[in-house]
């Protein structure tokens, strides 16, 4: 009885989402907003426009990644509240599992969990850090590039009994924040706007370029890399 | 590019009918991360690489190995 | 086409909330819903024929689908692994106290207090 009548619900639901689609466009043939013209063409302050990959010298953002440029550059004070979201979330965790002993699982890690970590732990970690150096060039950033560390920190807990991250994770996420807002502020010191992209540019394509949005995906990297390696430490504690 | 669309979108509604509807819970969370792998593929097709390799990273290990940590906290698939 | 995964997609989400008894079904439906979204708002930029928003080799000039809703839902994944983390422990604090996930048990338990 539960069932059907959820069922039924849950139809109902779907008939009036499927009812709303004639309020939004056709999939695939989107009208692309003017907002979105202006971030893509790095025109927003009315001095880009016809940006060439390799030649486009000095423009307002110099990221190749139209993306990166919008979640680093021009949304970044989002960014910075999203990034505080993650922050609250990790210490929810902690304060309510509040473990002070590593948790033993009591028997010896098999053979091949052993030696494959040994192998994949450095190249998982190089492969992270790659990915968010070059976060404003290619797919990618700060955000998966934590996510990928924080994954080779999980490998590390279940393949060593004694591995245990006491107060690091605590320690790069408040060191990378503070950071982040510290640029913002040099950016208001300057310029007179929080967060302004104030170094120069360069060319479109080249590793050293697009000001400070290379620094702050950094900053972001180990900030998100830390709550989430915190959180995957926190699951592993007792008492 | 359609006809993927379809079989993927498809696949990815059964996965989320059976992360739903598994006994076990351990069942549960693996289709879970299988229906985060599938999006991937969906994310690729609709031409947003940065979000593709976000879900991979963080639906197909993170997220997954999170629930699963959660569960062996309790002791395992014994509610 | 993709519009129709998200809407049942959704639909699967919110049933598994009406139907399931355990507390760590509901946690995976609020995931499903979670992909769902996500699914949704990055169908909202996508124009057929055009490429991924990044300037590179063998795209060299603007020719790209919508980045914004892609932007959007970066930081919005990210942050769904930070609330799913913080939803898992309290469960487990949950199942601390009453030594059960299923709803209607914890009701009577909380009854009989």
């Amino acid at each position: 009885m539960r069932r059907f009548i959820s069922i039924v619900i849950v139809f109902g639901l779907i008939m009036f989402f499927i009812n709303t689609l004639s309020l939004l466009p056709k999939y695939g043939s989107v009208n692309i907003s003017k907002v979105s013209e202006a971030y893509i063409d790095k025109n927003v302050n009315g001095n880009g426009g016809n940006v060439k990959y390799n030649e486009s010298e000095s423009l307002e953002n110099g990221a190749a990644n139209v993306v990166t440029s919008i979640v680093v550059d021009y949304r970044s004070f989002d960014t910075l509240g999203e990034v505080t979201v993650l922050f609250t979330a990790a210490l929810g965790v902690s304060l309510v599992l509040n473990g002070i002993r590593r948790k033993k699982y009591g028997r010896r890690p098999n053979f091949i969990l052993r030696v494959s970590v040994g192998i994949l732990l450095p190249l998982i970690i190089l492969f992270g850090t790659y990915i968010f150096i070059h976060g404003h060039l290619t797919p990618g950033g700060g955000f998966p590039g934590g996510t990928i560390i924080a994954a080779g920190i999980l490998l590390l807990y279940l393949s060593n009994e004694e591995f245990d991250l006491s107060k690091t994770p605590k320690f790069v996420e408040g060191i990378s924040g503070s950071l982040y807002i510290v640029t913002g502020l040099v950016g208001l010191a300057i310029a007179g706007v929080f967060l302004i992209n104030f170094l120069p540019t360069g060319i479109v394509g080249d590793l050293f370029s697009a000001g400070i949005v290379p620094i702050v995906y950094i900053l972001i990297g180990f900030k998100v890399g830390a709550e989430l390696s915190g959180i995957v430490a926190d699951l592993h504690r007792e008492g | 590019m359609t006809g993927v669309t379809i079989f993927v979108g498809i696949l990815i509604i059964i996965s989320a009918i059976f992360a739903v509807e598994a006994k076990k819970m351990l069942d549960s969370f693996i289709a879970l991360s299988l229906m985060s792998l599938l999006t991937v593929f969906l994310f690729v097709i609709m031409k947003a690489p940065d979000v593709a390799i976000t879900e991979a990273a963080v639906g197909a290990g993170l997220a997954t190995a999170v629930l699963v940590l959660a569960l062996n906290k309790m002791g395992g698939d014994s509610q | 086409m993709v519009y129709y995964i998200a809407f049942i997609l959704i639909g699967v989400g919110i049933y598994g909330f009406l139907t399931q008894k355990n507390l760590f079904k509901h946690l995976v439906s609020l995931t499903i819903v979670d992909t769902a979204v996500n699914i949704f708002i990055i169908s909202l930029g996508y124009i057929e024929g055009k490429e991924a928003p990044i300037y590179s080799k063998y795209t060299p000039i603007a020719n790209f689908v919508d980045p914004l809703p892609q932007a959007l839902v970066l930081t919005a994944i990210v942050i769904g692994v930070g609330t799913l983390a913080l939803g898992a422990s309290l469960l487990i604090k949950v199942y601390e106290k009453y030594g059960t996930l299923d709803v209607e048990q914890i009701a009577t338990k909380e009854a009989e207090e």
